[in-house]
């Protein structure tokens, strides 16, 4: 899994989430939008990092098979 | 006293020529046409020598050769193998195993009756 | 509001819980069943990252600044991702050099060095103590409100209460609990079992008081989230929670600032450290954390702005201290109860906090910076024969009270200030200095002792003077003219502004800095010069480690050593039982019955210096071996030489590996081969022997009465006919069987002339019957044949169809009993072949024998009454059946006689041509 696929994966999620969560695409999402009454902001950051924990744990756990 | 000879192997035809070779050198011929009967004959009539073929039916050659070695009261009797096969470990498995002598087919008839009668001598 | 006794009570009762935990952890390890060996557990011990000040403070940041809070969480859950990668290559460097704490990793990778370890340990030291000051803080301030020592605003009143002296027993409570369970004796692994099982513990508790107080304020004193937000977006004072800058201060390049000083923080804070590599039970365990933790903190932070919302809609800004958020909303609303589970909350998360970091400290301040004094004074008399494990205990013991003093006079010195606020961040910026180092150890060669230090050094000063000092002043204790105007009055050197740079906030700005003078002076330094021996050794076995596997490292110094000098010396720091169980231990898995067995090889030197190096660190543990063993260090050429040969053998025996892998299965194939051929030459060796024994029988029929007659013109003319007929017969039988061996040999070699022709099978069979009709009669046997009106025609060559059934009539009639003979022979057909059985009435043949009659040779029957034959007719005729895509074979049973069959298939009969 180090070397392979597994951590490759990883890596690459990690990028994803270092863009994500970062400028300039976050601020595409700091407006006055509202989704289910919430801001999107606030729904944006929780809806990546759940999808980044998502991810690592099917990478992570897929790879202990 | 004549000698007994007991000729043992399967081959009627090998079995004539050599009863008639011995009978004519005056030994008392003995005849066994498998390893079984030749052991009978071996312990019943004691003869000084067998001519003894190694492929025969129920008891090969080499076991009868090795029973009768490794038993005392049969010390005297004097062994001849005669093999068709020729290849050399057959003789020498059958001296290993005691014979006195060995011969392969087909063989001189002078030279088996000499062999034969030096054996008969010692 | 609450008295003051149940509070106490409830505390120590809580303590009291989380010792029993621990006993409980301690005692399951002792027995060898783990309560921590499991993923969960060890996700939850990381999770000691959630200190009181995240606890209590997450809710403050968020009020003030909305989503500014998550970053501390997000950079977590980024780090994590690349744990797997990162942590792993660290928990594997720790376990093959018995590093115990983040200063042992670092002088341990520079060549060993105690100078490298001791400034590691003062800046951790000096990052920490203030941090656990925070914890301390927390505890006592919680405590004020809930005993209501405070104003109708939930400002705690009395700076002089008698409970500010409570904050030295809370102090003095957690040191007596750290030394219980971070010093009980001393092991080379420096591991604490019970003390990651309370940890974990306390994750759940304070997990569970947070979702509790945020259920609380949600879905009790509001309606939902959806209710909080709508009520937040009609109050103009809220709209900061609510967008992203609302601060207007830190902007993007702040936000990306404290995600990646979160990230580092997960890694390089000495308590996270401890737990996620020191105290790993089993690096498997790692995989579960990179997500298991990531969703800890997603969890704990889910209730927060809520929490904000709710705290500022019923207090207003301004008013009550958001920090505080957690207790006073339930206190507002009279739940005391709950209140009271929030400190437990509360308590627990500092009490974690406390205790992992007091342990991590206490071993860096013994292993790296008293330890190394210790050896250099002359008045401790290291080649005595004293035992040291007490000395070292004491000085661990000493070191985590001290720690807690100096985190409670820290405390008192600070109270309210901005020094101990802000403490938080100003922390994570500190052991962010740890990275370069630890981090370009693990990855690049090429770093050297000094460049670790000045990196180190110069990271050091620049967060000092550009977050300590400031934030010094800030709390009134130093002159803040500097601030304004900068050292000296030059303004390029304002600590906030350094060079001028403005516009980020003051973490940014000192992480930037700190890290760009650090990083330099790693890179710019360690470039000055080639590395040492002692350097490259510990860099080559830390950036190898993955590819030397579990395997010892290499030893690359030549030494002369006794075991008998070796052995006290660990005695002397591990005790001589623990000692004596290691190296039998050592002993054992060397094949060797007992220690006095033990050769004082390089591999036995490098064992006791790293059992040492668990104990005492990496660099003492270099010293005190060296006064024992006479050491000869290698230079860097030579080290390289063994390295590159190592990285030479190490690619060779891949190749001979793979090479090797190859050469088997060739072997293989050739074994496979030869057996084959063996079987062949055997096969071929009793057919020749076989062929000989069959030629030779009738020749020396044959010779004998040749000569017999020759030389004995006497014989009477009656033995003579019959010897010419002996002669005669045998001459045919010799015939025979030189005729049938060629027709084997010719078949088998494939050169035999096949002459096809329509053959009708009735003819054939009819054909054969009558030529064998005179053997029947001989033995007084009976024939019967059935036959079909008519059958196909068959087309194959007739003389070889016939010669087998010549074959299966002739060996019927050789076996029939004499006088009572019957064969059947009965041909018949269907669309697809036409068949033939030969019946006959005989003894049969036993089934074992049934396989052994076609082979060549091999005759059946009783071998006294077997008839004159060759041995070949069966092989012959199965060959021939088969030549024709057909098959022969037998059907017996004993006593009742055999039927020999074949059948050839009518359509492909004609194809084969």
């Amino acid at each position: 899994m180090r070397k392979g696929l597994a951590g490759q994966r990883l890596v690459a999620v990690f990028l994803a989430g270092m863009l994500l969560l970062n400028y300039p695409i976050l601020s595409l999402f700091d407006g006055p939008e509202r989704l289910f009454g919430l801001p999107l902001l606030h729904v944006y950051l929780f809806s990546v990092w759940l999808g980044l924990i998502v991810a690592v744990a099917w990478i992570a756990e897929r790879g202990a098979r | 006293m004549n000698k007994k000879v007991l000729i043992a192997d399967d081959e009627q035809n090998i079995v004539i020529s050599l009863e008639f070779l011995m009978k004519r050198e005056g030994y008392e011929v003995l005849l066994a046409n498998d390893g079984d009967e030749a052991i009978q004959r071996i312990r019943a009539d004691q003869p000084d020598l067998v001519l003894l073929d190694v492929m025969m039916p129920k008891k090969s050659g080499f076991e009868v050769c090795q029973e009768v070695k490794a038993d005392p009261a049969l010390a005297a009797v004097r062994i001849l193998m005669l093999t068709a096969k020729g290849r050399d470990t057959e003789v020498a498995k059958g001296l290993a195993l005691g014979a006195d002598a060995y011969m392969t087919k087909p063989f001189s008839t002078r030279e088996l009756v000499d062999k034969v009668r030096s054996l008969l001598e010692q | 509001m609450l008295p003051g006794w149940l509070i106490i009570g409830a505390s120590f009762a809580y303590l009291l819980l989380l010792f029993a935990v621990a006993y409980f952890g301690d005692r399951r390890a002792d027995e060898g069943r783990s309560i921590i060996a499991n993923p969960w557990v060890f996700s939850l011990s990381l999770a000691v990252y959630c200190t009181a000040w995240t606890y209590f403070g997450s809710v403050g940041r968020a009020a003030s600044g909305g989503t500014w809070f998550l970053p501390t969480y997000l950079g977590p859950t980024l780090g994590l991702a690349l744990a797997w990668l990162v942590v792993l290559k660290m928990i594997r460097i720790a376990r093959s050099h018995r590093i115990t704490s983040i200063a042992d990793f670092v002088a341990s990778r520079y060549g060993k060095s105690h100078l490298l370890g001791g400034l590691v340990t003062v800046i951790a030291v000096v990052g920490i103590v203030p941090y656990i000051a925070l914890q301390l803080k927390a505890i006592s301030s919680g405590y004020a409100l809930l005993i209501g020592e405070h104003d109708s605003l939930f400002r705690v009143e009395s700076q002089a209460g008698w409970w500010q002296d409570g904050t030295l027993y809370i102090a003095l409570t957690l040191a007596a609990f750290t030394v219980l369970f971070g010093t009980r004796h001393l092991d080379t692994t420096e591991r604490h079992e019970g003390m990651v099982a309370a940890i974990a513990f306390e994750s759940v508790v304070k997990l569970a008081a947070f979702l509790a107080v945020g259920i609380y304020v949600t879905y009790w004193l509001y309606d939902g989230f959806g209710d909080l937000y709508a009520r937040a977006m009609a109050a103009p004072e809220l709209a900061n929670v609510l967008a992203f800058d609302g601060v207007g201060r830190l902007g993007y390049g702040g936000w990306f600032a404290h995600v990646l000083l979160a990230m580092l923080s997960i890694i390089f804070l000495p308590r996270q450290f401890q737990i996620a590599v020191v105290e790993n039970v089993n690096e498997q365990h790692l995989r579960r954390a990179t997500w298991a933790f990531p969703a800890y903190l997603l969890l704990i932070n889910i209730f927060v702005i809520p929490i904000a919302i709710g705290g500022l809609l019923h207090f207003g800004r301004g008013t009550v201290d958001p920090d505080t958020f957690v207790l006073t909303l339930p206190m507002a609303h009279d739940n005391a109860a709950l209140a009271l589970f929030v400190f437990i909350g509360g308590l627990s998360a500092a009490t974690g906090m406390v205790i992992v970091e007091a342990i991590a400290l206490s071993t860096m301040v013994c292993n790296d910076l008293v330890m190394p004094m210790l050896l250099h004074s002359r008045r401790l008399n290291l080649a005595g024969e004293r035992d040291l494990t007490g000395l070292l205990l004491g000085i661990r013991r000493g070191a985590i009270v001290g720690l807690l003093l100096l985190g409670y006079l820290y405390f008192r010195l600070a109270g309210e200030a901005y020094a101990l606020v802000s403490i938080g961040l100003i922390s994570f910026a500190a052991v962010a200095q740890f990275a370069p180092a630890v981090i370009g150890g693990m990855y690049w060669r090429g770093g050297t002792r000094e460049g670790a230090l000045a990196g180190l050094l110069s990271g050091f000063v620049v967060w000092g003077y550009t977050l300590m000092l400031p934030s010094f002043a800030k709390s009134g204790w130093l002159d803040p003219g500097f601030l304004e105007q900068g050292l000296f009055g030059l303004a390029w050197l304002k600590p906030e502004q350094l060079f001028g740079l403005a516009g980020w906030d003051n973490i940014t700005h000192a992480l930037f800095w700190s890290l760009l003078a650090n990083i330099g002076a790693y890179v710019l330094v360690s470039l000055a010069r080639v590395p040492t021996g002692a350097e490259a050794t510990q860099g080559a076995l830390f950036v190898d480690v993955f590819r030397r596997g579990e395997s010892p490292p290499a030893s690359f110094w030549r030494s002369g050593a006794e075991v008998r000098d070796l052995v006290p010396v660990v005695a002397r720091f591990l005790g001589q039982r623990r000692t004596e169980d290691a190296f039998g231990a050592y002993a054992r898995t060397h094949g060797l019955r007992d220690v006095s067995e033990l050769k004082a090889d390089p591999e036995l030197v490098h064992f006791a210096e790293s059992l040492l190096a668990g104990a005492i660190g990496s660099a003492s543990a270099r010293v005190m071996v060296s006064t024992v063993v006479q050491e000869e260090p290698l230079g860097l050429g030579e080290v390289m030489d063994i390295l590159d040969e190592a990285s030479q053998v190490r690619a060779y025996s891949h190749k001979l590996e793979e090479k090797s892998r190859a050469l088997e299965a060739a072997t293989a194939e050739l074994r496979a081969a030869n057996e084959q051929l063996k079987e062949l030459d055997r096969l071929k060796d009793d057919f020749m022997s076989s062929v000989t024994h069959e030629l030779r029988t009738p020749l020396t029929s044959i010779r004998a009465f040749s000569e017999m007659m020759a030389e004995d013109p006497d014989i009477d003319v009656e033995d003579r006919q019959r010897f010419l007929g002996i002669i005669v017969s045998e001459t045919v039988r010799l015939t025979r069987l030189v005729n049938q061996v060629l027709d084997m040999a010719k078949i088998e070699s494939g050169h035999a002339e096949w002459h096809n022709t329509d053959i009708d099978m009735r003819e054939l069979v009819q054909h054969s019957v009558d030529a064998t009709m005179q053997l029947f009669r001989d033995r007084g046997a009976e024939v019967a044949v059935h036959m079909p009106a008519s059958v196909p025609l068959l087309r194959a060559d007739h003389d070889r169809l016939l010669q087998v059934m010549l074959n299966l009539l002739s060996n019927a009639a050789k076996f029939v009993p004499t006088g009572a003979g019957r064969v059947e022979v009965t041909l018949s057909c269907d669309d697809a072949r036409v068949r033939v059985d030969v019946r006959d009435n005989g003894p049969g043949i036993p089934p074992e024998q049934q396989p052994v009659v076609f082979q060549k040779f091999r005759q059946g029957g009783d071998e006294r009454s077997r008839p004159q034959g060759t041995g070949l007719g069966l092989p012959i005729s199965r060959q021939i059946v088969e030549h024709f895509g057909g098959r022969l074979w037998l059907e017996s049973v004993p006593g009742e006689g055999a039927t020999f069959s074949f059948e050839l298939p009518l359509a492909s009969a004609a194809a084969v041509q």
